[in-house]
C-alpha cells in the first residue's frame, strides 16, 4: 500500500517535471524558428527566465524522491542507462549556462552562439527523455542482482539485444520531441504578443498533426512490444481514463489554439502530457522497470521500494514540504507579468 | 587507471571538487549580501545598496555554475555508485530528497526575484528574498552535510535482509552527533571564502584607485566578517571536528598526523613526509606533546599510532590524506594571521593606506578555496577504505556493470566540459569586477 502511494507521488513529480520543464525545453526548441530577431529571442528567454531553474528543481526533487522511495530502481536504472544519463547531464549543463550567460555580453557572435546551444540542447534533451520512457516500456535485460548495462545502440531492434536507442525508443524520442515542441509553442503563444505570438501559435498547430500521428504510432507499438500493458488495462478498465485525458488534452489544444485562446491551449497541452505519462505509468504498474528477457526478473514497486518505516516517515515531511513548495511557486508565478514585452 | 573502482572514485572526486568551488562562495556570499542589504535598509546609505547589487551579480554567475554542476552529483549516486545506492538509498535518500523538497524549491523560487526583482519589489520585500535565498542555501548545506555525516559516522540504521541498510530512526539520522561540528565548520569555511573574496576585490579596487567608496565597504565587511569566521573556523568548530575524528575514526587521526607509533605525549608534525613502507615520518618538524593536548586536553595522553591498527582499515592513500590535512591547517593558520593583521590595521584606520596588507589580501583570493578543498579531501580520504564508515567498503559500493572504459569516457567528457565552464566563469567574473559597482541610476537600466 505505502509503496503504491509512493509510486503515485513519484509519478506526480515526474509528470510535474515534464509539464513544467517541458514548456521551457519546448521554448528552447522553437525559439530558433519562431523568434526571428534578437528582441524576440529575448522575449522568449524572459518568459522562462525567472522559472526555468525552479522547473528543473522538479527533476532534482523527483530524482531524490525516487532515490529514497525506490533505491533499487534508482540504482539499476541510473547505472544501466549510464551513457545516456551522462549525456543528459552534459546537455543540462550546456543548456543552463546558455540561458544564464546569454545576457552578459552584447556581441553579434555571443548571443547567436548561445541561442544555438540553447536550441540544440533543448531538442536533444527532449529526444533523450522520450527514449528513456521508451526503454521503460520495452524493458531492459536485468540480471539476477537487479542490474543491467545498456550500450547506446546495438542493432536498433527492440529485442533482447537492444541498446538504449532502437527504432522503438527512437520513435518515442521523436514523439517527446514533437510533443514538447507543441507544448513550447503553446507557452510562447500564451506569454507573448504580436508576430511572435502568431508564429508560435501557427507552428503549434502544424506540430499538432505530428503529435497526433506519433501518439498513435507509439501507442500501437507499445501495446505490441509490452504485453503487460494490455493485461493491465483489461484487468482494470478504469485506467482508460488516463489515455482519455491525454486525448481530451490533445483535442483541446487544437480547439483552443484555433480560437486564439492560448492560455487554455497551453493548459490543454499540459493535460495531454500528463495523460500520456500517467497512461504509461498505469500501464506498466506494478512494474517500474520491466525485464525484456524474463518477465519475473522485472523490478516492481514491491521488490524495489525502501523499507516501510522510511516510507511512512517520508510522507510526514514530503507532504508539508511539497505544500510549501507549491506555495512558493504560486507566489512567484503570480508575480510574473502576464505578457513579456 | 584500468580499474573501474579507481575511475569511479576519480569521477566523483573530480566532479564534486569542481562543483564545490561555487556553493562555498554562494553560501557565504548569501550571508554577506543579507548583511549589506540590512545596513542599507537601516542607514539608507545607497553605497551599500550598490555594493549589494554588485555582489548579487557575482552571486548569480556562481549560483548558475553551482546549479549546473550540482545536478551530476545527485545522478552519480545512481550511475557510478549503484550498489551503495541500492543498499543504503533508503537512508541517504531521505536527506538527499529533503534537500530537493525543502531547500531547492525555496532557493529557486526566490532566486529569480532576488536577482532580477529589485526593480519591482519594495526594499523590504527584496531584503526578504535575499534572506530566503540565504536560508535555502544554508538548508541545502545542512542536508548534504547530514548525508556525508551519515557516511562518516552512520546512526539511526539497522541491517536488514540481503545486507540492506534500513532506516531505523529518522531522528537518529538527523541528530547524528557528527553533523553539528561538520556543518558549522563547513558553513563557516564558506563565510571565510566569501569574506576573502569580498576583501580581495576591495583591496584590488583600493590599490587600482577605483570605486573608492565601494572598496572601503568591501574591505570593511570582508575583514570584519572574515576575522570572526577564521577564528570560529579554528575554535570551536575545527577543534570540535578534530575531536569527532579522534573519537570515532582514530585510525584516520593517526594517518592525518602521520603518527605511526602509539605514543604518550604525542607530538604534532608541522612538516614531514609519511613513509608508509618504512612506517615512519621522514624529515619531521615536531611540536612535542601538542597532539595529545589538542585531542585529549592532557599533555601526556596516549594517542594510538597507525602500527596498532590492522592495515586493512588504514586509509588507502595516507600521503595524500596527510598532505591535504596539513595544507588545510597550514593555509588556515596563514588566513588567521592575515585577517588579524588586517582587522588591527582597519581598527587603527590604516588599512586603506597599507599597501603591503592590501596586496596580501588581494593575492590571498585562491587560498580559502584551496584550504576548503583540502579540508574536504581530508574528510573523504580519511573515511577510506570505507564508503560508509565501518559498514560498507568503497570497493563494495561501485556500480557492478559500469566498466572502467565507460567511466573514463564520461570522466574525460566532464573534464572537457568543466574546462570550458571554468574559462567562461573566470572571463565573466573578471568582466563584472572590471565593470565594478556603479551608481543606482546606471545599473537599473542595464539589467535584463
Amino acid at each position: 500500500m505505502i509503496a503504491t502511494i509512493w509510486f503515485c507521488l513519484v509519478a506526480i513529480m515526474i509528470a510535474g517535471y515534464v509539464v513544467l520543464d517541458g514548456f521551457d525545453l519546448g521554448a528552447g526548441i522553437v525559439h530558433l524558428f519562431v523568434a526571428r530577431t534578437d528582441r524576440e529571442r529575448r522575449q522568449v528567454l524572459q518568459s522562462i527566465g525567472p522559472v526555468w531553474d525552479g522547473n528543473e528543481v522538479w527533476l532534482i526533487a523527483g530524482g531524490g524522491t525516487l532515490y529514497f522511495a525506490f533505491p533499487a530502481l534508482y540504482s539499476a536504472a541510473f547505472s544501466g542507462f549510464y551513457l545516456a544519463l551522462m549525456m543528459v547531464l552534459w546537455l543540462l549543463i550546456l543548456r543552463g549556462i546558455s540561458i544564464e550567460l546569454r545576457s552578459h555580453i552584447e556581441s553579434p557572435l555571443w548571443q547567436p552562439f548561445w541561442d544555438l546551444i540553447f536550441g540544440g540542447s533543448s531538442a536533444l534533451l527532449a529526444v533523450l527523455f522520450g527514449a528513456a520512457l521508451g526503454n521503460v516500456i520495452r524493458g531492459v535485460p536485468l540480471d539476477a542482482n537487479g542490474f543491467f548495462f545498456l550500450p547506446l545502440w546495438t542493432n536498433f531492434q527492440p529485442d533482447t539485444e537492444a541498446g538504449i536507442v532502437d527504432w522503438f525508443t527512437l520513435l518515442t524520442g521523436l514523439a517527446a520531441f514533437v510533443a514538447l515542441t507543441m507544448h513550447g509553442c503553446c507557452w510562447v503563444a500564451s506569454r507573448t504578443e504580436g508576430d511572435l505570438r502568431q508564429r508560435a501559435r501557427a507552428l503549434g498547430l502544424k506540430t499538432w498533426w505530428a503529435v497526433l500521428a506519433l501518439t498513435a504510432l507509439i501507442t500501437f507499438f507499445s501495446f505490441h512490444l509490452q504485453p503487460h500493458l494490455e493485461t493491465q488495462f483489461s484487468a482494470h478498465p478504469w485506467g482508460y481514463v488516463f489515455p482519455l485525458l491525454g486525448l481530451a488534452g490533445l483535442a483541446g489544444m487544437r480547439f483552443f489554439s484555433s480560437q486564439q485562446r492560448d492560455t487554455a491551449a497551453f493548459l490543454s497541452s499540459c493535460l495531454y502530457l500528463t495523460g500520456m505519462l500517467t497512461s504509461a505509468a498505469f500501464g506498466v504498474f506494478p512494474y517500474v522497470l520491466p525485464s525484456n528477457i524474463a518477465p519475473e526478473a522485472g523490478l516492481t514497486i514491491f521488490n524495489s521500494s525502501a523499507a516501510p518505516y522510511g516510507l511512512y516517515i517520508g510522507l510526514a515531511w514530503w507532504i508539508p514540504g511539497m505544500l510549501l513548495a507549491a506555495g512558493y511557486s504560486t507566489f512567484v508565478y503570480r508575480r510574473l507579468p502576464a505578457k513579456v514585452t | 587507471m584500468d580499474s573501474a573502482l579507481a575511475v569511479h572514485r576519480l569521477h566523483f572526486a573530480f566532479t564534486i571538487t569542481f562543483h564545490y568551488l561555487f556553493p562555498q562562495l554562494t553560501m557565504g556570499l548569501a550571508l554577506l549580501i543579507v548583511i549589506l542589504k540590512t545596513v542599507a535598509l537601516r542607514t539608507g546609505n545607497p553605497a551599500y545598496d550598490q555594493a549589494a547589487r554588485f555582489w548579487v551579480k557575482i552571486f548569480a554567475i556562481n549560483f548558475a555554475m553551482g546549479v549546473v554542476t550540482g545536478i551530476p552529483m545527485e545522478f552519480q549516486f545512481g550511475t557510478n555508485w549503484a550498489q551503495f545506492s541500492k543498499n543504503a538509498g533508503g537512508v541517504v535518500g531521505q536527506t538527499l530528497a529533503m534537500e530537493g523538497v525543502f531547500s531547492f524549491f525555496l532557493e529557486s523560487s526566490f532566486l529569480g526575484l532576488f536577482v532580477y526583482g529589485e526593480k519591482y519589489l519594495s526594499p523590504r520585500l527584496h531584503w526578504v528574498t535575499a534572506f530566503l535565498v540565504f536560508v535555502g542555501s544554508w538548508l541545502s548545506g545542512f542536508f548534504i552535510i547530514a548525508t556525508d555525516a551519515w557516511m562518516q559516522h552512520p546512526t539511526g540504521y539497522k541491517i536488514g535482509a540481503g545486507d540492506q541498510i534500513l532506516l531505523d530512526s529518522f531522528l537518529g539520522l538527523l541528530l547524528n552527533p557528527w553533523i553539528l561540528w561538520q556543518y558549522l565548520h563547513n558553513m563557516i569555511a564558506a563565510v571565510v571564502t566569501a569574506s576573502f573574496v569580498m576583501a580581495s576585490v576591495g583591496a584590488y579596487y583600493q590599490l587600482a584607485g577605483k570605486c573608492a567608496d565601494h572598496a572601503r565597504i568591501f574591505l570593511r565587511t570582508g575583514v570584519v566578517a572574515g576575522t570572526i569566521a577564521v577564528l570560529a573556523m579554528m575554535f570551536p568548530t575545527g577543534d570540535g571536528q578534530g575531536r569527532m575524528v579522534a573519537d570515532h575514526q582514530p585510525v584516520t587521526l593517526a594517518a592525518m598526523e602521520g603518527l605511526f607509533d602509539t605514543s604518550q605525549g604525542a607530538p604534532i608534525a608541522i612538516l614531514g613526509q609519511p613513509d608508509t613502507e618504512a612506517m615512519k615520518l621522514d624529515n619531521p618538524l615536531l611540536v612535542p606533546q601538542a597532539l595529545s593536548f589538542l585531542t585529549y586536553r592532557r599533555w601526556g595522553a596516549v594517542v594510538k599510532g597507525l602500527k596498532d591498527f590492522p592495515r586493512d582499515v588504514w586509509p588507502d592513500n595516507i600521503p595524500l590524506l596527510y598532505y591535504s590535512y596539513h595544507i588545510m591547517v597550514g593555509i588556515g593558520t596563514f588566513l588567521i594571521a592575515l585577517m588579524l593583521l588586517s582587522i588591527w590595521s582597519l581598527w587603527r584606520g590604516r588599512l586603506h593606506q597599507s599597501r603591503p596588507l592590501l596586496w596580501a589580501l588581494m593575492l590571498a583570493l585562491p587560498f580559502p578555496y584551496i584550504a576548503t578543498t583540502a579540508g574536504w579531501m581530508t574528510a573523504e580520504l580519511g573515511r577510506q577504505p570505507w564508503l560508509i564508515y565501518g559498514l560498507m567498503r568503497t570497493s563494495a559500493g561501485v556500480s557492478p556493470l559500469v566498466s572502467a572504459a565507460n567511466g573514463l569516457f564520461t570522466l574525460i567528457g566532464f573534464m572537457g566540459l568543466y574546462l570550458i565552464l571554468g574559462i567562461l566563469f573566470l572571463f565573466l567574473v573578471h568582466r563584472e569586477i572590471e565593470h565594478g559597482p556603479v551608481p543606482a541610476a546606471d545599473s537599473m537600466g542595464g539589467t535584463k
